[in-house]
């Protein structure tokens, strides 16, 4: 287990990993469009414009799934002191940020055709906006800290306050919004919906689950390498290469 | 135990002390509080019912911002001239002493707050009824704030940019309690049961007072490596 924990070997493991991970991206990601796109039926009220869901809905799937993951590493960073949770953990924050960011743009887009406006208080756009905020948070008490290992630790802190508050904060916004405004409002999409909708919903969010991983990777390595810049086995690597 | 109390009530003390001889600093945040709140009437105009429609939102963000600008007061002395290291190093759990500083924080911050809170009521035209409840719902929600910001203080200790940083951390983590502390005042105002309010108000405060601390003492040790 150490051994797949040293950054020297994740290195390598990573750099096998990513080709791969990225076909499998790719190859989802044009299934989930195509099937999204030019398969499945139009919604008999929203038209055509509700095929924005297919980016809209795994975006925000993502945008939480990823401040859960950042949080569990930072604590597993924080409890056994693991280098290479760290580095997962802040590789996490600039990725899930740019889901959020996607979620609330998307959502935004396609607010103007079904709300008339491009943006309405709607208690899950929101609390989207409210965790884009604890992203910036984050990243913004990461980048002020020069100690990679102290901002790693500081961060980890923060991001389990913020992982505690994540669900208050989604409940307290839904309790508000529907004492603010009309119910017909935030009630987008169907109450079930269609299995020809549902395949093309699923291949898009393991496409942007893959290429999380693909792009986490990446990020890691560089990260590996910036911290480790003074190892020799890094040097050996940079001078080896012409 | 008696000497654990001892140095609770010790340090209780030496804060609320310490603060008194430089009692601007106490005033700045209170002031601020009232400044904030009094330009919406000139920004807006001074219509009754408008004003009163805005005011719970008003005083309570108003209240956010005054505890945000304080918090830089809670460890920033001590650490600069080393007593927060020789805390660390008591024989006492940090996070303990670092709930007994929050207090310490609250007792000057957020109740002033409290108490100055019905005058700005008044200006505002909030109704009488509402009052009590405004008063109530900040009483419940600062202590709240202190705790949070606590956390949000520890973590930005020493750091280049320390006051802008600390509010983009907490502002966010401060939204339920704004919006039922706020929808408590407003709830009154339009004649509904608010009872759910301050029953999510409490059980955040006893969250946060059970979490916070340990918290924030993580952050401080983690500050000062």
């Amino acid at each position: 287990m150490h051994k797949y924990a040293s950054p020297k070997f994740f290195y390598s493991l990573a750099g096998q990993l990513i080709p791969w991970t990225a076909a499998v991206t790719v190859v989802l990601l044009l299934a989930g469009l195509y099937l999204g796109l030019f398969v499945a039926p139009a919604d008999y009220q929203q038209g055509e414009s509700y095929r924005i869901m297919f980016v809209h809905v795994p975006a925000a799937w993502m945008s939480m799934f990823i401040y859960v993951l950042m949080a569990g590493a930072g604590a597993v960073a924080l409890v056994w002191n693991i280098k290479l949770a760290e580095i997962f953990a802040s590789s996490c924050a600039p990725i899930g940020a740019s889901f959020t960011f996607l979620a609330l743009a998307t959502g935004s887009l396609w607010g103007k055709p079904m709300w008339g406006t491009w943006w309405a208080w709607d208690a899950r756009l929101t609390s989207e906006l409210i965790l884009f905020f604890l992203y910036i948070g984050y990243m913004a008490l990461q980048a002020s800290i020069d100690d990679p290992r102290r901002a790693a630790r500081a961060a980890a802190i923060l991001a389990l306050v913020g992982v505690v508050n994540i669900p208050v904060i989604h409940f307290s916004v839904e309790w508000w919004n529907t004492l603010h405004q009309p119910a017909s409002v935030s009630k987008i999409g169907t109450p079930s919906i269609h299995p020809s909708m549902i395949a093309p919903l699923l291949l898009m969010a393991f496409a942007f689950t893959f290429y999380f991983v693909a792009v986490v990777l990446l990020r890691m390595r560089n990260e590996i390498l910036e911290r480790e810049r003074h190892t020799t086995w890094v040097t050996d690597m940079l001078e080896s290469k012409p | 135990m008696p000497k654990l109390l001892q140095a609770i009530a010790r340090l209780f003390w030496r804060d609320l002390t310490v603060a008194m001889r430089r009692s601007t600093d106490v005033l700045t945040p209170l002031v601020f509080f009232v400044i904030v709140v009094s330009l919406f009437p000139l920004g807006l105009g001074p219509e009754p019912a408008v004003l009163r429609t805005i005011a719970p939102g008003v005083i309570w963000v108003a209240a956010l911002l005054a505890t945000m600008l304080s918090l830089n007061r809670l460890f920033a002395n001590d650490h600069a001239d080393g007593t927060l290291e020789q805390m660390a190093l008591a024989p006492y759990p940090l996070a303990l002493l670092a709930l007994t500083k929050i207090t310490a924080h609250w007792t000057l911050t957020g109740l002033p707050l409290v108490l100055i809170s019905p005058l700005l009521a008044v200006q505002m035209h909030l109704p009488e009824s509402a009052i009590g409840t405004l008063v109530l719902s900040l009483l419940l929600g600062t202590p709240i704030l202190s705790l949070l910001g606590a956390v949000g203080a520890a973590l930005t200790l020493g750091l280049r940019g320390g006051g802008v940083l600390v509010s983009l951390l907490v502002l966010p983590l401060y939204t339920p309690i704004l919006i039922f502390g706020a929808g408590s005042v407003a709830g009154v105002i339009a004649g509904i049961d608010t009872e759910a309010h301050f029953s999510l108000l409490g059980a955040f405060l006893a969250l946060a007072l059970t979490f916070a601390p340990w918290a924030a003492a993580a952050a401080l040790r983690v500050s000062l490596d």
